[in-house]
């Protein structure tokens, strides 16, 4: 099957809009005869079935938390990017499109991103009327900070709860038309199968996660919102229950996915602290806008540090090394994710860690309190020379910008990081791979959609800062609610679809099959002890560097690893009760089989480019060397019954208006 | 450190639930509490029994998930957190610790410590929220300055994780602080000026039909509350709430 992504002609600019104004159109009075399934309610689902049911169709929504409003977008901290170019600082679409095409390193979809450019100022505009609180300047215009990969200030940001702000907007969203019966909303529900009816998407089988009943939902399209599948890793930034469940089992039934290999590593992280370790947090990004980034830079000091006969604070200037500033003196610590996650890993692997376990480096906000402070103290007319008062003032404003997350921070280590630098390491934060979608957001199952963190299409091989807000709601609030109507204008005479075709019954009568085996397996192993082992194979083979042996033996540790969770893994408790153990069971399971895709994925690569790095493939310093002539394409991969089997197909990508380029910070 | 757990158990909504008790051992200072009901939850499957079933997701302090009561304390005895952020330090060795659900009439147990708490969600749907239309064309985002006092004011308000500490935590089983953290967050800005008066009715009204409790002003919600919410927001909302009875 020949992959088409169905990107209109003409030129970047006019693209979206000639677009919308030929695609077709489903009469109001017609949306009423329609169902939309939407699973997830992150910003891209909430946004998604509060817009479509606005338009008049019929939503039901489903996420496995208790509330819609707990997704896991409510925990991104930093912003969200739009090229409002409020600051007047040269910011403008064309600029936000290429920074995003550069800071994914040539490897996403250039219509899509310019699309997203276009929709991005929307997205402001429709959040301030909800009412969602963005920062503010003290004229009462809105405020913008700067993220890494950009020389512009075009970050919208609510301290550190921008995820919790804009996810509760369209939350309100969605709620309104919960009250006005145009949506269902089923929480605590898990879809475990894709209903395939004529070889188009007809619905989904989900389980009441409460009473364990297994459910049939029929619709006239699916949409899937279900996020990313960092949790392949086990420790991540993502949410315990975040998996990849929705988005595995309709590439079983026949959506192709894309580019599992691609995986972001984010740099500022808590450090891991022991085995005992269920999560991982995140120190937003937003944190390097006056933070610096530094190890000793001698040896002996960084061995001192750890064990303890020194503190940071003992080292002079000339004994601290700003790795970031010195690698990349014009972005320096705004330098994109994944430059600045392999920056620090460099570093530790050589030795300058500075933590127990000499995997962690130091995040200093010490020269942004004396910055702060002595500007305080010149607006207030206070004395400058004032050491004790310059440092009271510049912790205030410290604290009003990211007070939460130093709580977060000092809660968790212990330690105030006002006083002493934060500790971090990189840790896995998001995907930006997953199911291959063309222009509309279509997968390659008629009827079946894919929005948000899920699908691949506009971060290639890196996602900049802030971008992951913007592109869910972009989706959700403007472009799909056009795009799914194009497919849905033939639908309007199809009526209502039952839940007793066969083809529902058969879904049905498998997944019921699944659970039993779980239930019924009574092995020697609880679920966690295999997604732990999953974990350490993935991070150690498949993770920030990698090489063809590792990755070939990471695919045949997965694959053994499966075989012996079937076999072993024990789920306490019944199939027809509220049983926690026997959801995680099925999300392992599924990714158990993703795992092994991604190894492969990242195998048959041989380029490094953004969030993958290939060992074999770098630069004499170190940088990642991309293969144009071989590698500028998506791959796409069929599922053929293992993983081992699927079937690679490549959507190549072409550049009309940005010139391949060496990606290059420095 | 070695501890006694005194835990909730009840197998669902229909039967009675009791205190169990339990032993961990090898818990660590740096560990979270929630690390330590997995430690527990390993070995009661290793025993071939049924874990403890708690809610929790995000375990970084922001989805509200968790909800656990725990030594008489929402969220137990560290302040603003909820209980995915408290760690084991608050805690020694040879400790008893009891570890109960959140309770209110309107937060129905589902198993052990998870309640049930949708009635969270219909009080939202009653009026949580501006009438304008996600697919229109809005207005430029700047063309409305907010005081930037006003505007941080409705975002302390707007940080509400939506846990039910404040519930779980007041003698009467009150909502107020909840329902007056979004009352406020709208109150403040112009945008939810608009339907201010229909929004504190309906969903004061959504509030009492849940069975919550009145508000007696014991202040043990703000005290409690994870995110420092302020018992002035209540006072926001009785203001709202009376204005907007009047113009009723």
């Amino acid at each position: 099957m020949a992959l088409d992504s169905k990107i209109p002609s003409g030129p970047i600019s006019d693209k979206w809009t000639n677009y919308k104004d030929h695609i077709n159109l489903v009469n109001p009075a017609n949306k009423r005869n329609i169902d939309i399934i939407v699973v997830g309610t992150g910003l891209a689902g909430s946004s998604a079935a509060a817009t479509l049911a606005e338009l008049g169709y019929n939503v039901k929504t489903f996420c496995f938390q208790d509330s819609p409003r707990r997704a896991h977008s409510i925990a991104a901290q930093g912003g969200i990017n739009a090229a409002k170019n409020y600051q007047g600082d040269g910011d403008s679409t064309f600029r936000l499109f290429y920074d995003t095409i550069k800071g994914g390193d040539y490897r996403s979809r250039e219509a899509n991103v310019h699309r997203l450019a276009e929709v991005s100022t929307n997205i402001i505009d429709q959040c301030v009327m909800q009412g969602v609180p963005l920062a503010r300047e003290y004229g009462g215009l809105l405020d913008n900070r700067s993220f890494g990969g950009t020389l512009v200030a075009r970050t919208f940001y609510a301290k550190g709860q921008t995820g919790q702000q804009l996810l509760l907007g369209a939350y309100s969203a969605m709620n309104r038309q919960i009250g006005r019966g145009k949506i269902k909303s089923f929480a605590r529900h898990e879809m475990l199968d894709l209903v395939v009816v004529g070889g188009k998407a007809r619905g989904i089988i989900a389980r009441d996660l409460v009473s364990g009943e297994i459910e049939r939902h029929s619709a006239h399209a699916v949409v899937i919102a279900s996020g990313g599948y960092g949790n392949v890793f086990f420790l991540s930034t993502y949410a315990m229950g975040s998996n990849a469940t929705a988005a595995w089992k309709i590439h079983k039934k026949g959506a192709f996915f894309a580019n599992p290999c691609y995986t972001q590593i984010h740099p500022t992280c808590i450090p891991v602290s022991g085995d005992h370790q269920s999560k991982l947090t995140l120190m937003s990004e937003s944190l390097r806008n006056d933070g610096r980034i530094w190890v000793p830079a001698k040896l002996e000091d960084a061995k001192a540090i750890r064990e303890g006969k020194k503190k940071p604070t003992d080292l002079s200037e000339e004994e601290r090394d700003y790795y970031l500033e010195r690698r990349y003196p014009s972005f320096g610590n705004l330098a994109p994710r994944d430059i600045s996650s392999r920056a620090a890993k460099e570093r530790c692997d050589a030795g300058f860690g500075v933590n127990k376990t000499g995997e962690a480096v130091y995040l200093d906000f010490a020269d942004a309190i004396q910055r702060y402070g002595k500007e305080q103290a010149f607006v207030k007319g206070l004395d400058a020379n004032d050491k004790a008062l310059i440092i009271k003032l510049g912790r205030a404003v410290v604290a009003s910008k990211y007070g939460n997350l130093f709580q977060m921070y000092e809660k968790i280590v212990d330690e105030d990081p006002y006083t002493s630098p934060m500790m971090i390491y990189p840790a896995v934060h998001y995907t930006m791979g997953g199911t291959w979608v063309d222009y509309n957001l279509q997968t390659t199952i008629p009827g079946c959609f894919s929005i948000g963190e899920s699908n691949f299409s506009d971060h290639g091989a890196n996602r900049l800062g802030a971008s992951a807000l913007m592109q869910g709601l972009a989706d959700g609030y403007f472009v799909l609610p056009y795009t799914i109507g194009d497919y849905l204008a033939p639908e309007i005479k199809t009526g209502p679809i039952s839940t007793d075709l066969p083809e529902f019954v058969e879904a049905e009568k498998k997944v019921k099959a699944q659970i039993e085996q779980f239930i019924n397996n009574k092995g020697t192993k609880s679920v966690d002890y295999f997604h732990k082992k999953l974990g350490k194979i993935m991070w150690n083979n498949v993770g920030m560097a990698r090489n063809a042996k590792g990755l070939t033996d990471a695919i045949e540790e997965i694959a053994a690893l499966r075989e012996e969770f079937y076999k072993e893994v024990r789920v306490p408790g019944t199939a027809d009760s509220f049983n926690p153990e026997l959801a995680k069971a099925g999300r392992v399971a599924d990714f158990l089989e993703l795992g092994e895709l991604f190894a492969k994925d990242a195998l048959h690569r041989n380029e490094s480019c953004g969030g993958h790095f290939r060992e074999e493939y770098q630069t004499e310093d170190g940088e990642a060397q991309r293969d144009d002539e071989n590698f500028a394409y998506v791959a796409a991969w069929e599922y053929k019954g293992k993983p081992s089997d699927a079937v690679l197909h490549k959507e190549p990508l072409i550049y009309e208006n940005i010139k391949l380029a060496t990606r290059s910070y420095k | 450190m070695k501890l006694k757990l005194k835990i909730w158990r009840q197998p669902n909504a229909k039967s009675s639930g009791k205190i169990v008790d339990y032993f961990v051992d090898g818990i660590e200072s740096d560990m979270s509490f929630l690390e330590m009901l997995d430690i527990l939850n390993e070995d009661l499957i290793q025993k071939g029994e049924d874990t403890v079933a708690f809610d929790h997701d995000c375990r970084e302090g922001i989805c509200g998930s968790c909800s656990l009561f725990i030594n008489g304390e929402a969220h137990g005895p560290d302040r603003g957190i909820p209980t995915c952020q408290l760690h084991m330090r608050m805690f020694k060795d040879g400790d008893e610790i009891y570890i109960e659900p959140f309770r209110a009439k309107a937060f129905p147990i589902i198993k052990d410590l998870v309640v049930d708490r949708s009635s969270f969600d219909r009080i939202q749907q009653a009026g949580g929220f501006v009438s304008i239309n996600t697919s229109g064309n809005p207005v430029d985002a700047n063309t409305i300055p907010i005081p930037k006092h006003d505007a941080d004011r409705a975002f302390d308000a707007a940080t509400c994780i939506g846990c039910g500490a404040c519930v779980a935590t007041c003698k009467n089983s009150s909502a107020m602080l909840f329902v007056a953290a979004k009352v406020s967050q709208y109150a403040l800005l112009p945008q939810g000026k608009v339907e201010a008066t229909d929004r504190v009715l309906n969903m004061v009204a959504q509030m009492d039909a849940e069975g919550f409790g009145n508000c007696t002003n014991t202040g043990a919600c703000e005290v409690e509350c994870p995110k420092g919410i302020s018992l002035e927001t209540i006072a926001r909302m009785n203001r709202e709430y009376l204005s907007a009875s009047l113009k009723g």
